[in-house]
């Protein structure tokens, strides 16, 4: 990618907690070009929250603790930089939206307070009334109606999926470059999720920011993503353009994903999932992760050996398998039948 | 006799219960066997025996909760077994050596009071009595508090309102005032009475606690599923809801006896409650007050023995709570 | 809100109503008030007979009551049983005291325990953290009378030993403490000890909740929503965790006030200090009916304004309880 807004390289993020240390974060590499809609997948555990935490700075250093890496944003480490430097880059330039909006907001300021300061933080020589304006216009962006009476109410007078457009009103405040989605929609019913994923593109039109859409919904990923990035375990395992990741992935996990997810057309009538489960982060499986689950190892010693580096399968298409040879000009059609034999 | 039976029919293994009509699957064996309904429910609740071990080794992490309740123990046992332990019998003046401060002299570590009683004798007979208050509150706080909060927690609505404003009311009473009113409408009693008066007073606390966990409980799916298959009511409270309610009452049962303890020294050290001869930790420090502030032992050693009791009991309880109720946020470590 | 407060103070008529009965039951069963005059062996039958009708103390309790409901309410409380003094002057005198004695008792317990809870939940698992939790628990284990005892004697040895005076160890005030700043500063002096007294205790207590409750707060999302919006760790603690940390402990505090009255009693009583916790003892030693009843109903009154106060307090921190 030519000039990647956020680049984040080989970042490990390991916590120490009462059962031993956990590598949430292992390895991870991942670039965001500026303006495009970054989805990243995995199920929970894998670490994708946990490394966007860590490019805001958000993880509290004690239990955690970034073991390596560097999170480059225009050129500069933000790992490196001192608290008050990040904070000026937070809220402003990176911004994020956080999964449940009820207890994301605080109870006891009114919304209108909460997005205010959002601005206030970054523009303090702004007068208030200019300040006032301006939140009732990201009210107004986002489709919150009445936002000049909304503006005075608490979070418990929103609803859940207003309580959310405000959220996003308050990241997009400053217009940041980089908007990151942390599960924006998994905490609300689905007819509001629907509503949600068109004030985020709504969003992307106002602000032309980079978005990092954080899901384990694939369907949101087809509906908002150019780029996917899936995660592991804590791992990369592949990278590629929402076309190509849906229609032919090349790792053995991301075909398990696109087979397990129901189809409306089709006529398959039992759903595949991926055998096993997701390892405790604790005690990750040696060699590749995914190697107990995989259809495509069938036991070979080399994956339970050594861990498969991340290596390019065709342009801007990574995948991280120590066969993908194998599933070149591959059917996801065979993968079912494989996985059932 | 011989080799012919009467017909047998092949035996039900599920024996002569009989089956109602809609038990299928997990609710069935909810009838028969309420383990299984709580494994069904696959989730912390799972297993309720292996548990206690769980807990035991939880519990055993805590090495200050585990020295204090040895410490408890022993303290509690000094006291019951009080006429071997004490050096001295409580009442046996030496007017020779009354009034004499702390001293290795003759054993008197405590010292003496104002007609030469050894006062760790008397200390410790103090112990005695109050920690037989103390475990009647707890027994009859305890069982008085799990029937009304567990009724109310249970059957909620109507029944819940009314036992909720009964505790209510008792709480209003400025407990002080209600508890020696009470001393003094039952005059000087033996350990029984004030226990009695003490207890009544105090189960409004678990009657609290078991209602909320009741409360949760009742919406747990395996209780759904026992009425479904037909359990009564007191069958699913006993069997199913009391041993999952246990971590907590435990926790509060501990806590009461401190409480308790607490309660009978400020009652004796009032001059209600229990009469002499009987030493009691309250009264003992009475007397000292008494014997004025040059005699500063009479007043310091039961009071640092019921500060002692007291630091262990909340130790104790707080180590409990830990093992007992892990997905109590854990915001003191 | 008016109607709130009605709708509060309505609610609390009954309980009120009930509490005093029982009470005035138990202390009529434990006793009799003439007790003492009984023992007066020049009062002649007569006398004696004329006192108990007048008393009403020949009649069923449930009858004494309506009796004393009656005198009660038209009369100040009316006269006590035990020694035909009129109750109300006594209650007058006695109630400023024990609050000379208390609001400093509370307010030091608050301002203080949100300071140690703030501190030791911003450096949790500091020195301080540990510290603050160790007081804690000790403070839990030490019983009011007993720590009373002590600082008195501590008091005193130190008078007796260093002939420094800093704190008196009994009554409200010199027998010559002088007017305007001299008798403030002589009132504090015996004040002293018996607030420290009362407010260690509710230090300790209210610390851990303040503590447990920011640290809760301090974990939360929304506080994390205010850090991704770039603002400083200090900012994040005063806008937003405190006044949520806050909330929980105010009903702390309203709860607490019965145990603060029970602390005044004890207090009170090892300080001769002339407060209504006094008072109370010696009506109960006297078995005083009337007396005992007067007590309680200030005592009950105190209660609800307290309540009412901790309410309105509550209502102001959380919006969502104004509204709903």
């Amino acid at each position: 990618m030519s000039d990647p807004i956020l680049s984040i390289r080989d970042l490990s993020v390991e916590f120490t907690t009462e059962d031993g240390i956990v590598h949430a974060v292992e390895g991870v590499s991942y670039d965001v070009g500026a303006g495009e809609v970054l989805g990243v997948v995995g199920e929970s555990g894998s670490g994708k929250s946990v490394t966007v935490m860590t490019v805001l700075g958000l993880i509290p250093q004690p239990p955690g603790k970034v073991t390596n890496g560097e999170i480059l944003y225009r050129g500069r480490d933000l790992l490196k930089l001192s608290s008050k430097e990040l904070r000026e880059v937070r809220g402003s330039e990176v911004a994020m939206i956080f999964q449940d909006p009820m207890t994301s907001l605080n109870p006891v300021l009114t919304v209108g307070e909460q997005i205010a300061e959002a601005i206030e933080t970054h523009h303090p020589e702004m007068r208030s009334e200019a300040i006032e304006a301006r939140t009732i216009e990201l009210l107004d962006i986002v489709g919150v109606p009445f936002p000049e009476a909304r503006f005075r109410q608490y979070p418990h007078e929103f609803s859940g999926g207003m309580r959310q457009r405000a959220m996003i009103a308050m990241a997009i405040a400053n217009e940041p470059a980089v908007l990151v989605a942390d599960e924006p929609t998994t905490a609300l019913d689905v007819t509001i999720q629907a509503q949600i994923i068109e004030v985020l593109k709504k969003a992307e039109e106002e602000t032309h920011a980079a978005i990092i859409l954080i899901t384990h919904d694939l369907g949101l990923i087809a509906e908002l993503a150019d780029r996917v990035v899936v995660m592991y375990a804590g791992r990369v395992v592949e990278i590629g353009d929402v076309e190509t990741i849906f229609t032919a992935p090349r790792n053995p996990y991301t075909i398990g994903l696109m087979n397990s997810i129901p189809r409306v057309t089709g006529t398959d009538d039992l759903l595949v999932p991926i055998p096993g489960s997701p390892p405790s982060m604790i005690s990750v499986p040696p060699g590749c992760a995914f190697h107990p689950r995989c259809f495509l190892s069938r036991g070979r010693d080399r994956c339970r050996a050594e861990v498969p580096e991340l290596e390019d399968v065709s342009a801007g298409h990574l995948s991280r398998c120590h066969f993908v040879s194998e599933l070149a000009g591959y059917d996801p059609g065979l993968a079912a039948a494989a996985s059932h034999a | 006799m011989g080799d012919s039976f009467p017909e047998t029919r092949v035996p039900d293994p599920r024996g002569a219960i009989p089956r109602p009509p809609v038990a299928e699957g997990p609710a069935a064996a909810v009838l028969e066997e309420p383990e299984a309904a709580l494994a069904y429910e696959t989730g912390v609740e799972v297993q309720s025996r292996s548990q206690w071990q769980y807990a035991r080794r939880r519990f055993m992490r805590h090495r200050l909760a585990v020295v204090c309740l040895v410490l408890l123990v022993g303290i509690f046992l000094a006291g019951a077994f009080a006429p071997w332990v004490a050096p001295y019998a409580y009442d046996e003046i030496d007017l020779e050596n009354a009034s004499s401060p702390p001293t290795l002299d003759g054993f008197h570590i405590f010292g003496t009071d104002l007609i030469g009683r050894d006062y760790l004798s008397r200390v410790i007979f103090g112990i005695r009595t109050s920690a037989e208050v103390a475990l009647i509150v707890a027994i009859l706080a305890t069982l008085i508090g799990v029937v009304i909060g567990g009724l109310a927690g249970y059957y909620s609505g109507q029944v819940d309102n009314a036992l909720m404003r009964f505790t209510d009311l008792i709480l209003t009473l400025p407990g002080l005032a209600v508890l020696l009113t009470a001393a003094a409408l039952l005059g000087h009693g033996s350990p029984y009475r004030v226990a009695v008066i003490i207890a009544l007073i105090s189960w409004t606390y678990l009657a609290r606690i078991i209602r909320g966990t009741f409360l949760a409980l009742r919406e747990k799916e395996y209780v759904e599923a026992a009425k479904a298959a037909g359990a009564g009511d007191l069958r699913i409270m006993v069997r199913h809801m009391l041993p999952n309610a246990i971590g907590p009452i435990v926790v509060a049962a501990t806590l009461i006896v401190g409480l308790a303890i607490l309660t009978e020294s400020v009652l004796g050290f009032l001059g209600f409650g229990i009469q002499p001869p009987t030493p009691t930790l309250g009264k003992l420090i009475a007397d000292g007050q008494g014997a004025g502030t040059g005699l500063w032992w009479l007043v310091t050693f039961p009071g640092l023995t019921i500060v002692l009791i007291l630091l262990c009991v909340n130790f104790v309880g707080d180590g409990l709570r830990d093992a007992l109720d892990p997905t109590q946020r854990r915001v003191r470590e | 809100m008016g109607t709130f407060i009605l709708r509060r103070i309505l609610y609390s008529i009954p309980v009120l109503i009930a509490t005093s009965f029982i009470i005035f039951t138990f202390v009529s069963l434990a006793g009799d008030p003439l007790g003492q005059l009984k023992l007066n062996p020049y009062l002649s039958e007569e006398t004696l007979q004329n006192k108990i009708e007048e008393k009403h103390l020949d009649k069923p309790i449930p009858v004494r009551y309506l009796y004393w409901v009656k005198e009660a309410s038209t009369d100040k409380f009316g006269t006590s049983l035990s020694s035909d003094q009129p109750i109300w002057p006594d209650l007058k005198r006695v109630i400023p005291h024990t609050l000379e004695l208390l609001i400093p008792a509370l307010l030091l317990s608050v301002l203080f325990a949100v300071g140690i809870g703030l501190y030791s939940a911003i450096r949790q698992y500091s020195v301080f953290d540990y510290g603050a939790t160790t007081f804690s628990f000790l403070a839990y284990a030490v019983p009011v009378f007993w720590l009373a005892l002590m600082l008195q004697i501590l008091a005193t040895q130190l008078v007796v030993k260093w002939n420094v005076r800093l704190f008196y160890t009994s009554g409200l005030s010199s027998t010559d403490p002088g007017g305007g700043l001299q008798f403030v500063l002589d009132r504090a002096q015996h004040l002293a000890l018996p607030i420290i007294t009362i407010a260690v205790i509710s230090i300790a207590t209210y610390s851990r909740y303040m503590r447990a409750s920011m640290l809760e707060v301090v974990n939360s999302d929304y506080t994390r929503t205010a850090r991704a919006k770039g603002l400083s760790e200090r900012q994040v603690t005063t806008k937003h965790a405190m006044r949520n940390a806050l909330i929980p402990l105010v009903t702390v505090v309203a709860l607490d006030f019965g145990t603060l009255i029970a602390g005044a009693v004890v207090t009170e009583s090892i300080f001769q200090l002339d407060g209504m916790g006094y008072y109370f003892i010696q009506s109960l030693q006297r078995l005083d009916t009337y007396a005992v009843m007067a007590w309680l109903m200030i005592v009950a009154v105190m209660v609800i304004v307290f309540n009412l106060i901790a309410d309105l307090a509550y209502g102001w921190l959380d919006p969502r309880i104004r509204l709903g």
